[in-house]
């Protein structure tokens, strides 16, 4: 049993350590809509005037006063300090309400939280990033960091499959990527429209055409899970080892650091065991009806 | 080995093909190229041919009145297109539209239907090869029909 001065500095202690429940306070530094429903913000700590250390595939805990607290990944550059930039979908109460902010306000922040993208694993090897939807806001860092290091790794392909081309997320600077030759892009959409000369189909029928080594690929896929499922398939189908696929998960969460349980899918915690997970441990979670 | 030959035997559709049914397949099939914006057939014209894309692209359209043309494929490079000429009525479902210059081999339906009635095991192996085509893209439009990305995503 601890005596008396040892609980009095376990409080000390505890009493300096940042309390993980409490949001430090962020201002817009830029506000971008990307597409009818999707928007970018830049962010600043109010105290420091820069952004956060974090590892591509973490997420913040984005809370907007009054409103609500959601998860939102971090889609900006993993070497840059400058700001913290996020990019979601106006979908829910607390997004709708985001999107309405302009530059200047202010919201809370917590985080960097979750398992990032072993993106280390990809040395030496081809790397092929899956993304899906608002799922390429995720991977982008990852990107970032396959360009930063782009000596370490063979080839680099990005697959983006999403719903039509006005819903193509980041388009300029896909365009910059497609046009780079050290980097290969495929984008899909499920419905064209005139005056759309790309591929239509769903993202999973660009893997059999993208140029890689399956026997000597790391892949990274985010997406919906239905998405991220046909998607593996298919990769392990063309001899990717099921070991080298990575997925990103998403579930409602509430507290982010593994303490509500919100976010528990089977036996792990969103939050804390994840995003990021090892296909394997996660093929039996993405295939029953509900979990 | 003739050009068309060595082309056929260079696609991954024909791969496995025994000789002699390679042969019989360059007997139905010639060259051709078309330009971007030209369509190669529209909905409810005879389908009396099948393509295999060496280079560029086409798309799959649909017309809804009112709604204009949507596109619900591509088929490129290395890819069969078209399997109507195959069963009866014998008639095209979409506009074939080219969206990226094309050059391509294309079959005469008649002539393969004709070869495959009369040497079946011919026949099955375009048959097994044109099923697992079918397969695959009807299971890719089935996930483009859940609409995926939408705001559960």
């Amino acid at each position: 049993m601890a005596n008396a001065p040892d609980l009095m500095a376990e409080s000390a202690v505890l009493a300096e350590a940042p309390d993980p429940m409490r949001p430090r306070l962020f201002r817009i530094a830029k506000f971008t809509h990307n597409t009818h429903d999707t928007f970018t913000v830049a962010l600043e700590d109010l105290e420091t005037g820069a952004g956060i250390g974090f590892r591509p595939g973490q997420f913040n805990m984005v809370y907007l006063y009054g409103v609500g607290e959601i998860p939102i990944s971090i889609s900006g550059d993993p070497q840059d300090r400058s700001v913290v930039i996020h990019t979601t979908r106006a979908v829910g109460t607390v997004t709708k309400a985001m999107r309405s902010m302009r530059k200047g306000d202010t919201l809370g922040l917590r985080g960097p939280y979750g398992v990032p993208w072993p993106v280390d694993r990809a040395r030496g090897r081809d790397v092929v990033i899956v993304a899906g939807g608002i799922g390429l806001a995720p991977l982008r860092p990852v990107l970032y960091h396959c360009l930063a290091h782009r000596n370490e790794m063979n080839k680099l392909v990005l697959l983006y499959g999403t719903r039509s081309p006005v819903d193509i997320l980041y388009r300029e600077e896909l365009e910059s990527w497609r046009a780079r030759f050290d980097l290969d892009v495929y984008v899909s959409v499920d419905r064209g429209m005139e005056g759309w000369h790309g591929n239509v189909g769903f993202v999973s029928t660009l893997i059999a055409k993208a140029p890689f080594d399956a026997g000597n690929t790391t892949a990274y896929l985010c997406g919906p899970e239905v998405m991220m499922r046909v998607c593996a398939t298919e990769l392990i189908k063309r001899g990717v080892p099921d070991h080298e696929l990575f997925v990103s998960m998403e579930r409602n969460m509430k507290c982010g650091i593994g303490f509500c349980g919100h976010c528990q899918l089977g036996p792990v915690f969103i939050c804390k065991d994840g995003p990021v997970f090892p296909y394997p441990r996660m093929r039996n979670l993405l295939s029953p009806w509900e979990l | 080995m003739d050009d068309l030959t060595r082309i056929l035997k260079g696609l991954p559709f024909f791969e496995g093909f025994a000789d002699e049914h390679l042969a019989l397949l360059v007997g139905c099939a010639r060259n051709e190229r078309a330009t971007a914006g030209s369509f190669l057939f529209r909905e409810g014209q005879d389908a009396t041919t099948f393509y295999l894309i060496r280079e560029g692209s086409v798309s799959l359209n649909i017309h809804a009145p009112g709604q204009g043309p949507l596109i619900v494929q591509t088929v490129s490079e290395n890819e069969p297109l078209g399997w109507s000429w195959l069963f009866p009525p014998y008639t095209w479902h979409f506009d074939a539209r080219v969206e990226q210059d094309a050059r391509m081999v294309v079959f005469d339906g008649l002539c393969l239907r004709t070869k495959c009635d009369k040497d079946p095991v011919f026949g099955y192996e375009l048959i097994k090869r044109f099923s697992r085509i079918m397969t695959q893209r009807i299971e890719a439009l089935s996930f483009q029909l859940m609409d995926v990305y939408g705001e559960r995503s």
